[in-house]
């Protein structure tokens, strides 16, 4: 922790149409047996390339969902900082993502309001994307701060509304 | 070629909550550290355990780990063998004779965080099937099925919604 506390993104300081900070990076063996692993997805296709030629028909061995998701989750908290309180992701798998591809996330907020609870929420349509092809979207709600005191973190029972709006 | 179909059993199982079981570990924070490692992820919130306790009143897992904690050991000793995650997945592919399945999309909506410690249960609810569809991927069904994660207190934690494909690939692909 810094000595002004940890970054806090408050919901006045972001804008319909503001980008996330663009992240790019090169996928290989390990990243995609690491995630698998990580998420204690032992089906074969995401470690055995034999595998995932002959039964899935795919090149090669390919990232599971469940470590797109925590990608997808790193993505949206390094823009708004521990005090970012993800709400709900809604992923749709349009490809697969290969030892050798350079992903590349993307992301732009589209929504921003306040519940009837006073929770602050910010939409952000979110994709990844190799050679210029979304290969996942992600549609993702997550609450911010409404000022310097706010913390959703704190909000629990019917004070914490993820599914809407 | 045409499928093999029991709609009517099929139909019995939508809205029904199946295979209620506990996680076969407590959240514990190694694996809350190697995902966040295994995707590069920074989050003070889940290695400064001072900024932890600020924000969040104590660690807390990430809360897209949420179906890390219930699937199973790929070997256990009392189990001959591998166990099935999202096993009403495997019995769909099973009923209608599909060889291979993907899953398309999923959403997760996420209620009190997850702490180290917590024994979370989760319950399998299949929404719907579709009737038969062909892709680029081969002919088959898709399926929608929720899973309702909640803690040692019944707390809501999460309830996340897979939509699977379950597909027969097309001859000579």
């Amino acid at each position: 922790m810094n000595q002004d506390g940890p970054r806090r993104l408050l919901l006045a300081q972001v804008s319909p149409g503001a980008e996330l900070p663009e992240l790019s990076y090169p996928v290989t063996a390990t990243t995609v047996v690491l995630g698998a692993m990580a998420s204690r997805d032992w089906r074969p296709m995401h470690h055995d390339k034999d595998f995932a030629r002959d039964r899935n028909g795919t090149s090669d061995i390919f990232l599971n969902t469940p470590s797109l998701a925590a990608w997808f989750e790193r993505f949206v908290t390094d823009w708004t900082g521990p005090y970012g309180r993800i709400r709900r992701v809604a992923f749709r798998m349009l490809g697969s993502i290969f030892p050798g591809d350079t992903m590349v996330f993307r992301g732009v907020v589209t929504a921003l309001g306040t519940d009837g609870t006073g929770c602050g929420w910010a939409d952000v349509d979110v994709s990844v994307s190799v050679d210029g092809e979304a290969k996942t979207t992600c549609r993702a709600s997550v609450a911010l701060p409404v000022d310097e005191s706010d913390n959703p973190w704190t909000r629990r029972g019917d004070r914490w509304q993820p599914q809407g709006p | 070629m045409s499928l093999p179909v029991d709609t009517a059993a099929i139909d019995r199982m939508i809205g029904i909550g199946q295979y209620e079981e506990e996680g076969e570990f407590p959240v514990e924070r190694g694996y809350i550290w190697t995902t966040c490692s295994s995707v590069e992820n920074g989050n003070p919130l889940f290695w400064d355990d001072e900024v932890a306790e600020q924000i969040t009143g104590g660690p807390i897992a990430p809360p897209t780990m949420v179906s890390v904690w219930f699937r199973p050991h790929h070997w256990a000793p009392d189990r001959a063998t591998a166990g099935l995650p999202l096993q009403v997945h495997f019995d769909l592919k099973t009923a209608f004779g599909l060889p291979e399945a993907v899953m398309s999309e999923n959403t997760i909506v996420f209620y009190e965080p997850v702490r180290p410690g917590d024994r979370l249960t989760t319950r399998q609810i299949l929404r719907s099937v579709s009737g038969e569809k062909t892709t680029r991927l081969g002919t088959g069904r898709f399926w929608v099925i929720d899973v309702d994660y909640r803690n040692q207190r019944s707390e809501r934690v999460a309830v996340e919604s897979y939509t699977g494909f379950g597909y027969r690939r097309a001859a000579g692909s």
